[in-house]
């Protein structure tokens, strides 16, 4: 069954089951996905996943409570199991405290978007990888078909996104142990432009073959690339919910506090358009929203539950209150200026396992990871082997941020956990005068 | 208990495959979950998640067709989509499975108690309710929360040699935690902090300590908020159970995982700094370290009779008296490497293949107690309860921190410290392992949120461990 149909044909049975004083949301994600995954060049395990899942929230005044489920993708099974997720709801919802910090969008509301894509089938899809990988030691994922979300509520509101997309994650290794990772990512695959991809990453791989240089730790100049600053965006972003800073969760509470301070040149965004995360959550359509102006604090992502406990506003943010699509503003420094701007120092390709060391401080750890060389005066010089940093964003973020790089780059995410994560990260490189390695 | 088996014997008979081998793994996971923050209940959360992985051998070459649709039709279409896909790799495939071993037999894992029922969501929200409630009133206690999550798990196994093996858990996570701030700093308390769940039922609620524990998390959330900072420096190390779970899975385990030491891990996970040839030979750690794979221990969360491709499992040495003895890899690993393994093919669930995991992975006690671990140190420092984990790509460098820590001076507990932090390199910090508690200082801990795999996988893993001390290692604080 068509997927909007199948959320549709859902909504359809539960509406005439609900009782009087009963109200209900539904949130529906679905995809039929295929994964090939590559080592050394060769398909090391293949496969294909078909899932659908609904979640059932059932109110009853100001109690409530959810029920997610697995749905079949067989009509007439999947009103089964919806009807037997309400009844075992009313079983509870009635015993139920009320709920204080209930405050739900119960304004009706439209969304509806699709974005199709062009895959082709499998096949051909892994008889090209490995054509082009021909000679080289490559592992990664493929990742590619169609993805659906829905949202509904018994006060009027219906949210649609469906769109078809690929995601091929590749690294390419040297003999010495030393990779590169690239990515394609998109929803029309092109031949020619992952062609080129391969190409270039063929190119950097010659870069590694240089004997790798070992640094002392102590504090560098640096440049973090997109992928390396995207990282550091991914630790900070749980850091704009409102829950997180008035509860001591977040590693920002100092910049809202007002006791530390950013660099002027960051300004973020959480923005709709050109985003490729849908227009609406359970929690109503999304809005724009300015998390950081030249370094200061702006807007906080409030949550509909945030807003009753707190005192706040909603603002249009998920109930876990972290961006879907962040746009960084890109800077002043072109591309072809990053090395001589760096003149000696680290070019970071990709920053791997963060955590926070310090999370109240802002101050942050993890490692190097790919395509990572040294530069001198400007060229680069040799690999760098692993190192780890450890340093507050309050710092290399805060004063030792140089520049930002003119044309911010688009990142899509790669995570399969439980299902193909969607949603995007715009962001530019980011040159610091002092990054601190420790190990 | 295991109410689908009728039907999927039934339907698996009725598919029809050219395929040389072909197998079901069927999953089907309860879940409920209750917290309580800040002395209001929050909505309950229920799921329940079903599906089967099909999967199929032609010609030497494996693919897999996972559904959601149970019915004979579905089950049919994804076999035939597996047997596509196993046809389009042919030429392209790493690996050739002819000489893979293939499950037979029939066995039920029942896990003790698995059919005892549990209290409903009333008594749950009663029990957190009280233990939110025991948190003191004070103004720098600015969140808090009691929760349970409980988890069922079902598996049923059938393949086209005739195997049926039945699989039924059930596990339990308590969870509390506090925090304190003062609108400049804030430090947060926890029962277990990410590392704490086992299998049983109610029991393991009282057992891990869960009620009448928060009035003490609680005291020592503000304690570590006027705490001094951790001081820098090299010390001796007493790493308590509930960190000693991280130390062990990020150090030992990740680094053990076959698969990763084949390549298969290299664009997400990672390798490792262990090589093939290491294993027999490699001084891992000091004489002291004994580490085994134990899938027995009942109540630990990887607990099991059979990996999810159907291998016995049994209880090994990973390593011997510091010398490393076998990898984590099952199956298909051993095949490709020729080393023993262990039983550790694991999925997380019905719609993600099966890879080397690991399961109960345990530090075997020494002979020192608690005060004996303690008076041995003349300056050093305990450590308790991960809060933050991060390490190389080859599982060698790490940073580890900790939420409580507690400096130790001539064999004496003195000062509670903050941010407690230590880094070290893998292939040299076991090494530096002194002392190793006895039975009585042993935690049975784990943690379901195992990370690895492309698509991503997380399992629940299973760490017993004493509490330990290593010697020299570089300690330090959060910042000023």
């Amino acid at each position: 069954m068509d997927a909007r149909e199948h959320f549709h044909d859902l909504l359809a049975s539960l509406r005439p089951l609900l009782r009087a004083g009963e109200n209900f949301t539904l949130d529906y994600r679905a995809e039929a996905s295929e994964f090939v995954r590559f080592n050394q060049a060769r398909v090391r395990q293949a496969g294909q996943v078909q899932q659908a899942y609904a979640t059932l929230a059932l109110y009853l005044g100001e109690r409530h409570a959810r029920f997610e489920l697995s749905l079949s993708g067989v009509a007439e099974e999947d009103r089964s199991r919806l009807r037997h997720a309400l009844e075992r709801l009313r079983t509870v919802v009635p015993a139920l405290a009320p709920d204080p910090y209930l405050r739900l969008n119960r304004e009706p509301w439209r969304s509806e978007s699709a974005e199709p894509g062009t895959i082709p089938d499998g096949a051909a899809v892994i008889g090209q990888i490995v054509d082009a990988s021909t000679g080289l030691d490559l592992a990664g994922i493929y990742a590619a078909g169609p993805q659906y979300q829905g949202f509904a509520s018994s006060w009027g509101a219906l949210g649609w996104h469906a769109a078809s997309s690929f995601n091929l994650d590749w690294s390419l290794f040297h003999a010495n142990g030393q990779a590169v990772k690239s990515a394609y990512a998109g929803q029309c695959w092109d031949a020619q432009a992952f062609a080129r991809r391969m190409a270039s990453a063929r190119e950097q791989l010659e870069y590694l073959g240089r004997p790798a240089r070992t640094l002392a730790p102590g504090d560098y100049r640096a440049y973090l690339a997109p992928a390396a600053l995207d990282e550091i965006l991914d630790m900070l972003s749980g850091g704009f919910s409102a829950q997180a800073l008035a509860s001591g969760g977040s590693p920002l509470q100092r910049l809202f506090a007002g006791s530390a301070r950013l660099s002027p040149l960051l300004t973020l965004d959480e923005r709709i358009d050109g985003g490729l995360a849908p227009a609406f959550t359970s929690e109503g359509p999304r809005r724009d929203l300015r998390l950081l102006a030249g370094g200061l604090p702006g807007e906080r992502l409030v949550g509909s539950r945030s807003a009753a406990e707190y005192g706040l506003s909603a603002n249009g943010a998920g109930a876990h209150e972290y961006p879907l699509s962040p746009v960084v503003t890109g800077g002043a420094l072109d591309e072809c200026d990053i090395l001589s701007r760096l003149d000696t120092g680290l070019y970071i390709g990709n920053l791997w396992y963060l955590n926070f060391s310090d999370r109240p401080a802002g101050r942050l750890t993890g490692m190097t990871r790919f395509a990572t060389f040294w530069v001198e005066n400007g060229r680069l010089q040799a690999p760098v082997n692993t190192m780890r940093f450890d340093d507050s964003v309050f710092s290399f973020l805060g004063p030792h941020l140089e520049a930002l790089t003119r044309e911010p780059e688009m990142i899509l995410p790669s995570g399969t956990y439980g299902a193909r994560q969607s949603g995007s990260r715009t962001l530019p490189g980011a040159l610091l005068g002092r990054f601190t390695l420790t190990l | 208990m295991f109410e689908s088996t009728s039907a999927l014997l039934r339907q698996f008979a009725a598919l029809r495959s050219r395929a040389d081998f072909w197998s079901l793994r069927h999953v089907r996971e309860l879940g409920e979950h209750y917290r309580v923050r800040r002395n209001v209940a929050l909505p309950p959360t229920f799921s329940e998640d079903s599906g089967a992985m099909l999967t199929v051998r032609i010609a030497g070459v494996e693919a897999y067709a996972a559904t959601s649709d149970l019915t004979q039709a579905g089950l049919q279409a994804a076999l035939e989509r597996a047997e596509q896909m196993a046809r389009a790799l042919a030429g392209h495939a790493l690996l050739e499975v002819h000489e893979l071993p293939v499950p037979t037999g029939e066995a039920d894992d029942v896990a003790p108690g698995y059919e005892r029922p549990l209290a409903g969501p009333a008594h749950w929200y009663e029990v957190l309710g009280a233990e939110s409630a025991r948190v003191p009133r004070d103004a720098r206690l600015v969140d808090w929360s009691a929760g349970l999550g409980v988890h069922c798990v079902e598996q049923i196994y059938l393949n086209s040699a005739g195997a049926c093996l039945r699989r039924a858990q059930r596990f339990v996570y308590p969870a509390l935690s506090v925090t304190a701030g003062d609108g400049h700093d804030s430090q947060t308390r926890s029962l277990g902090g990410f590392n704490f769940g086992q299998q049983g039922g109610a029991e393991v609620v009282d057992r891990l300590g869960l009620i009448g524990a928060a009035p003490r998390i609680a005291d020592e959330a503000l304690q570590l908020l006027l705490a001094p900072n951790t001081p820098g420096g090299p010390l001796d190390l007493l790493l308590m159970p509930d960190q000693m779970v991280l130390q062990i899975h990020e150090s030992i385990g990740h680094p053990l995982e076959l698969d990763r030491i084949l390549g298969d891990e290299r664009n997400y996970a990672g390798t490792s700094f262990v090589r093939l040839e290491d294993f027999g030979r490699y001084q891992y750690g000091s004489p002291l370290l004994d580490v085994t794979f134990d899938p027995g221990r009942p109540e630990e969360l990887a607990s099991y009779r059979h990996d999810d491709d159907g291998t016995p499992a049994q209880r090994e040495y990973l390593i011997h008296r510091g010398i490393l003895q076998r990898p984590l890899g099952g199956a298909l690993s051993q095949l490709r490497s020729s080393l023993p393994g262990v039983a550790c093919s694991r999925a997380c669930s019905w719609n993600r293949a099966p890879i080397d995991r690991m399961a109960n992975l345990n530090v075997e006690p020494g002979d020192r107690s608690l005060e004996q671990l303690i008076g041995g140190i003349e300056r050093g420092i305990l450590m308790s309860t991960n809060r933050s984990w991060s390490i190389d790509d080859a599982r060698n460098k790490f940073q580890f921190g900790c939420e409580w820590g507690q400096l130790i001076e001539n064999g004496e507990l003195k000062g509670v410290v903050k941010n407690p932090n230590y880094r070290g390199i893998s292939a040299r910090f076991w090494r530096n392992l002194t002392a190793v508690g006895d039975a009585d200082t042993v935690e049975v801990l784990g943690t379901p949120y195992c990370g690895k795999g492309e698509p991503n996988q997380a399992v629940r893993v299973g760490h017993a461990s004493p509490a330990c001390v290593f010697k020299n290692v570089d300690v330090f604080g959060g910042a000023a």
